[in-house]
Order: structure tokens, then sequence, then C-alpha cells
């Protein structure tokens, strides 16, 4: 037997038509795919792709994305894989489509397949319409995928590589177009009383005031919420509602940083080991606090559980895997429970959604019949959804005669970085009776493209490399995917080594970085960065301004990218300029890798220069934009951006190439500006001041 | 007890007690779910909207202080804006577009030619996490000269 090379999205969804199918009359297609919208553009790649290679004008498409009803299970929305995955999956339906149609006109029209053409879903022999098109032909398409059909070659490409707006900005410009937005019929509304502290119990409530304020009070064990007949009602009785918790993982602020997670109880790997090599041994511990996502719209979700039927209506990043949590949190089968997605803010990883999702659902199967819509405040999703974790990362090398690294040792240290795929990490499961065990938290492994260990194996040629990981199995608050797992302390950890390596081999930090360097691709992005930013010119530094460079390939098998950034530093420190180079090898929408490429580059600015999640004895200390201050309009430096075209290449995901490599050329920057090296971020003022005094 | 103002253009009478809040008077109220709840606190701007030209955030303003004024939202910006950020593919998730809008439309009323300095200042206490900013002022810039 043949082993089956087709994409996993493609064996798991075998059916044509299961991804596409054709109304007749209406002349529409419609696309189903797993992969939805975050705000990363996915919607308006995949329609390219599936109108370029089925030769159909964009507006016949008619997309449905994540609805366990109808829509493929293509698992997760995350680690940049959805035009890798659902896009190259549609070119190959796509393609077998329009090959079959043409087999099928030939047949019926007497002609070679050969001869006939596709113009915008009708076939024409010559230029001339021949009368047939995919809607009269019926082709069935309730047969097995085989990927035999040949994918146009790029010179035929109409929509894809061009810069197609996207599909659903018009209607979030027209005051439309989130979840946050749907109305249905006796919809009641809810709020849900968050313990401040992981496991606590909740001892009383005052049922009286939230009764005043028109609001009815619901618990089962420590599980419990306010629903009132609007959000405003809802909103002024959880206000009020005054709950009494007691109990729960105690915290304390110390345990907000990065080198509080050293030395506690961890699960350990060890995915490298190479022997030592002689010479002088360099050692730097590097960190990363955490990180909240700060979606700017709170978590928010709806369910219904009518007919013994259960619907919910979530911003999900996996309406299947969501649904097999909803099963185990609600007894109920898969098949009696339905999972939407429509959209929220950008999520930029787990943020509350799912814990939203499960929280109506709990209080939909409590309350049958209407409606239950729940939503968080801006408290809620800085103190409850789940945070990218701090890390620790030291990097110890040898330095052989040449100054160049002999061998690389590096050993981190994590709370768990993917905790979505547990039932029992949901937040209203802990709070349930009985709640199940903490599961063991494992890191994956960097070959699949790793957690803590993401990007912490070099780009480079570099011998001897041993990587430990520790995932500490009881942080004190809870952690999951953030845009980029470990890329982003990972990257600029080995990029502030190379930096300090260089200096000392006192070899310009480029040319350094190139002589480490074999892949082609890689080399080309840092070059043309370096390029685009006068790099040689640079300056000797250490006088206040400074340019540093950082380079990563995400997951070290998706996009290259290389940044390159220039600051000022008196007291703290101001971005002047920012260049990118990034090569995402196909691109469907040049625009839009734009946008997610300089995306990513102001948010990594963000966390680098300003962001930490702050500890408090009740918990999660920082509740408001005020106490968790993000990059701001007056903060935002010129961004240049150059997507290198490598040539007629498979497409590789955008939307976190960019994270690691704005961080490590913030630090270089600030490190050539000082003279010193800041290796904690947030690189605050505090921090530089330390740094300076050292 | 009734509140009357101008909405987007028309009269509109509600009832309003004290307390309401006009964001939710404007999205649970009246439809008009451009008036974006993120962050409740006056904190992001994702609800701003113009009470006599000026921004106001909708989720700190009491309905019934409005009596007599005239509230624009973000349904109701002049569309040369809009079509400014179209242009520009001004957004990623969207989420904080409908103030984006507000802002710019009150900024433009003032200063039709406003430079990137006057643009960001008035853009400062506007949060996007999305990382869309140099497309936001570009499109502020491209809606004062018109070229939209």
């Amino acid at each position: 037997m043949i082993a089956n090379t087709l994409p996993k999205s493609l064996q798991d969804n075998p059916r044509l038509d299961q991804w596409i199918s054709f109304r007749a009359g209406a002349g529409a297609v419609h696309v189903r795919a797993g992969k939805i919208e975050i705000g990363q553009g996915i919607a308006t790649a995949l329609a390219q792709i599936a109108a370029d290679e089925l030769d159909v004008a964009l507006s016949r498409l008619a997309l449905t994305a994540g609805d366990t009803d109808v829509a493929p299970d293509e698992g997760m929305t995350t680690g940049s894989m959805s035009v890798e995955m659902s896009g190259t999956s549609l070119r190959i339906v796509c393609a077998e489509i329009r090959v079959l149609m043409l087999a099928e006109a030939a047949a019926r029209l007497g002609r070679p397949a050969a001869g006939l053409a596709v113009e915008d879903g009708a076939i024409t022999e010559d230029g001339a319409p021949t009368g047939l098109d995919y809607w009269s032909l019926g082709v069935s398409l309730d047969r097995e995928i085989t990927g035999a059909a040949p994918l146009k070659p790029r010179a035929a490409h109409r929509l894809i590589g061009t810069d197609v707006p996207r599909l659903d900005l018009p209607a979030k410009l027209n005051g439309a177009g989130f979840l946050h937005d749907m109305v249905l019929s006796g919809m009641v509304h809810g709020r849900v009383l968050h313990p401040p502290l992981i496991g606590a119990c909740l001892v009383g409530v005052d049922e009286g005031a939230i009764a005043r304020a028109g609001a009815s009070f619901l618990r089962r064990g420590d599980f419990a919420a306010v629903l009132a007949a609007s959000e405003a009602a809802a909103r002024a009785a959880h206000a009020v509602a005054r709950p009494d918790w007691q109990g729960g993982r105690a915290v304390t602020p110390d345990m907000g940083e990065a080198a509080w997670l050293v030395g506690k109880p961890a699960l350990h790997a060890r995915f490298r080991e190479a022997p030592r090599a002689g010479g002088e041994r360099v050692s730097a511990t590097f960190s990363r606090p955490y990180i909240s996502h700060g979606t700017l719209g709170p978590s928010v979700a709806i369910a219904q559980f009518e007919g013994r039927h259960l619907t919910v209506w979530s911003h999900t990043q996996g309406v299947y895997l969501l649904r097999r949590h909803l099963a185990a949190l609600t007894g109920l089968a898969e098949t009696a429970i339905s999972v939407r997605h429509a959209q929220g803010a950008g999520c930029y990883g787990q943020n509350g959604a799912d814990d939203a999702a499960a929280e109506a659902a709990l209080l939909a199967t409590l309350r049958p019949g209407a409606p239950i819509r729940v939503l968080w405040g801006r408290a809620d999703e800085f103190t409850h959804e789940p945070a990218g974790t701090a890390m620790s990362v030291t990097i110890e090398a040898a330095l052989g005669a040449d100054g160049m690294p002999a061998d690389w040792v590096t050993t981190i240290w994590s709370a768990p970085h993917v905790a979505r795929s547990h039932f029992a990490c949901m937040l209203p499961v802990q709070s349930l009776p009985d709640p199940p065990d903490d599961p063991e938290h494992h890191d994956p492994h960097p070959d699949g493209g790793g957690g803590a260990s993401r990007n912490a194996i070099p780009l480079y040629d570099i011998p001897n490399q041993t990587l430990d990981v520790h995932v500490v199995q009881r942080p004190p608050i809870r952690t999951s995917a953030l845009r980029g797992l470990g890329a982003l302390p990972n990257i600029f950890a080995i990029e502030a080594m190379l930096d300090d390596l260089a200096g000392r081999a006192g070899i310009d930090p480029v040319e350094y970085r190139l002589r480490l360097l074999s892949d082609p691709r890689a080399r080309d992005v840092l070059s043309t960065a370096a390029a685009m930013a006068n790099w040689a010119g640079r300056g000797k530094g250490g006088e206040g301004r400074g340019m540093g460079i950082g380079l990563g390939r995400y997951k070290n098998r998706s996009a290259y990218a290389a940044v390159v950034v220039e600051v000022d530093v008196d007291t703290e420190v101001r971005l002047r300029r920012i260049w990118c180079a990034a090569d995402g090898g196909l691109v469907i929408n040049p625009d839009g890798a734009r946008n997610q490429v300089e995306g990513g580059i102001i948010q990594a600015a963000s966390m680098t220069l300003k962001e930490a999640v702050r500890l408090g004895e009740e918990g999660i200390a920082s509740r408001s934009w005020a106490e968790y201050p993000i990059l701001r309009f007056s903060e935002i430096p010129e961004i240049t951006t150059k997507l290198v075209d490598p040539g007629d290449v498979p497409p590789l995901g955008m939307g976190e190439c960019t994270m690691g490599p704005t961080a490590a050329a913030i630090g270089n920057a600030v490190a050539h500006a000082l003279g010193v090296r800041v290796r904690e971020m947030p690189l605050t003022r505090e921090r530089i001041a330390a740094a300076l005094q050292a | 007890m009734s509140t009357s103002f101008t909405l987007n253009g028309a009269a509109i009478i509600l009832a309003a007690a004290p307390g309401d809040l006009l964001i939710d008077t404007l999205r649970s109220g009246c439809g008009l779910t451009g008036t974006r709840y993120g962050c409740g606190e006056e904190q992001c701007g994702a609800c701003l909207v113009l009470v006599d030209g000026a921004p106001v955030h909708a989720c700190g303003r009491e309905t019934v202080t409005l009596d007599g004024r005239v509230v624009t939202t973000a349904e109701a910006v002049p569309g040369h804006i809009r079509d400014a950020f179209l242009a520009e593919q001004a957004g990623q998730c969207g989420y904080c577009l409908s103030g984006m809008l507000v802002a710019a439309t009150a900024l433009l009323a003032r200063n039709p030619a406003p430079d990137r300095a006057a643009i960001v200042a008035v853009l400062d206490g506007n949060l996007c996490r999305c990382g869309s900013h140099p497309r936001i002022i570009a499109a502020i810039l491209r809606a004062a000269r018109g070229a939209a």
C-alpha cells in the first residue's frame, strides 16, 4: 500500500464535499475550512486560494470556518499553520475539483479536456462559452480526495500573491462583525464570580444585593454566577455580589518573577545532548515574566441547551477540541453538542475564550431553554485568562580558539506553554465538585515545534548542543499558549549571547552570525535587513544610541525574519526605527503578510519593553490597562518591511515570525546603546538603571 | 425618566435612569454595536463616541446627561474616513477600530490637515493590541488628504 502523503487536514477530512459545494441557482461556491479568522486575515487568504485554483471570482465564495456541524476538523488555529495546512489543503481540493469538472465537461461535449478552460466557473473552449458551468455540470463531490491534480504554477496565479483587501474589515468598520454583537431572542446575561486564587472556595455571597440589582444567583460547587435580563444588570449584580473566597493556592509577589520557577518541582526533558567542548566557558541567564494576551475585547460566549442539544457560540481557536471538553464538562455526547465559531477580538493565543464558553455551557445546562451569554469584564480577562508563562533561559557556551562557540548548553525553566488540550485546565472545571487531578505537563518536542523549547535550538551551525527543559508543574497562576510560545524568550537569549560572543571576538555581530549560518534563506533575510538599516554605518554605540539585530526562523521550520532596531536610551528605551526582512515562501497576500509581520513587531516590542503580569497576595494584581501598560501610538516608530522573494517555494507560516527577532533586536540595540546588557525583560527604567550601576 | 438627544442625525427620546451608561443605551437599547465594550474603565478607547463633536468614553458617561446633546457613533462617521481605513487596510482584528474612527473624526473636524504628531497625540489614549498603529496613522493622513 502506498503511504498517504496528503496533508493531515485532508487525511482527516478526506472527501471533496467536506470542503467545497456548489449552490446551484445562486452561482455560489461554499467553502468550508477548519482554520478560523482571529484578525490574521486567514479568511481572505483561504478565499484567494480557493477562487484561484477553481478559477472563479472571489465574490462567488462563501466561507464557513469553525463549525462542528459543517466544517472540517483541522485542529486548532495556532502556530502560524493556517496557510500551510488549510491553505495547502484547499489548493489540492480545488485543483482536483477543477480537473473533475473539466473531465465531465469534456465527456459531455465529446472534446478533449485539454482544449477546455474555466472562466469564472464557466467551461469555455477557445475562449467561447460551452454552455456548461460548475453549477450545471452536477458533478458529485462525494468522493475521496486523491491529491492527483496538479496545482497551478505560480505564473498562472490570478489572486494568490496579490493584495486582496480583507473580506472581514468592512463589517468591522461598520459596527458589526463580532460575537459580542450577536443577540438571540430571550437571551439571558451572565457574569461569573471568579475565584482570585486557584482552588479557592466560595463561602459566602451577598444574595440580597444580587437580587436587589435585579439578578438571580446560581452556583454549583464553587462555580457561581449571576444571571440577569441585560448585560448592564448582570454587570451591576456582579459588582455588588461581594463573594467571600477562602483558601486556594497562595501567591506572593516574588512568584511572578521567572527566577521563582528555577528549581521548583518540574518535569525534565533533555531534547539534545552532546559532550562539552574544551576552552573558556561563557554563561548568562535571560528571562521574561508572565505576559497577558491583552485581548482588547473581553471574552464572550453564548450557549443554549434546548431539546437535549447544546449549541455554543465561541471565539475559540478550536471548535472540535472545545466540543470534546464541553462533553466532558456536561456529560453530553459530542453528537449532542454544536460549537460554532464567531469572531472575537484578537487573541494571540489562548485567552479566556474557551473558559467563557465552558462557563456559558455550564450555565445553559443548569438553566435549559433560553440562550445564556457570558461576558467577562476587563479585570476578568487580566486576572483569569491563562497568561503566557514566565521563562528563565540559561545559555552556556565554550569558546573555540577562533572565537566561535564550540558547544552550546541551554537550560530552560518554564511553566506550561500549552494547557488547552487538558480538560482539567479549563477555568470552571476546578470550581466544580470533585475536580479532576492536575494533568502532567510535558513540553512538546522541539522537532515538532516545541513549547518552552520552541526556537531554543539555534538556527546556526553550532556544534555540541545540549538542551534541558524543566516544566514546573504547579505555577502560581494559570498559563497557556501565547503567540510564539518560547520563541520570543529563546531567540532573545540566543541572539543576545551571539552578540556578546561577537563582541568578545571583536567581530561585527552580523558578520559573526554569517560565519555560523549556512542556510541561504536565513543569510538572505539577515543581510537584507542589515542593508535596509545601513548596518555598516551603525556607529560605535555606548553613548545612548544603539542599533541591534535579531534573526530567527519560526519553529526552525516556518518563516524567516531578521529585524533591526535603532533605539535611544536615557532613563528608558525609545524606539527610533525598525527594519524587517521576512521570507515566508509563497505569500498568498503580501499586504496581509506585511500587516502580520509589522503587528508582530509592535506586539513583541511592547512585551519586551513594558509588559509584566504582577502578582500580589490576592492573586494577579495587574487588573487594568493602567496597571498593565502596552505600547501606545506615541511609542511606535517608523517600521520598514521587505518580503524577500525566495522563488517558487511553498508557503511558510508568517504570523509569529517577528516576535523573537524583534525582542532580540531591541535587547541588542539597548546593549549597543549602553555598553552593558539587560538580560531580564521587560527592559524597564529600573532594570536599565540597575545595569548601568552594576 | 426620559432623555432626548440627537443620535447620528436623528432625534431620539428614550427612558433612562441615573446610572444607565451610554454604552448600554447604544449597544443594547439602540442596537448600535459599533460602540465596542473594551474595558468599561475609560482606558482603551474602543467605546469612543462624539458628544457635541468631542470624543467621550461611552462606558463612563451616564445617558441622562445627554439631554439636548448631539451624539455621533462609529456607525455615522464620514464615509471618506472609513474608506481611508479600508484603503490602508488599517486593522487586524478590528476591535479597536470604531474608537479609532471616532477619534479621527473629531481630530479632522478640528484640524483638517494634521501631521503625524498631531494624529499620534490624539490617538495616544486609544489602544490597539494587534499592532496596526502605523496603518491607522496612514489612514488618517489619507483621509486628511482626501485621497480615499
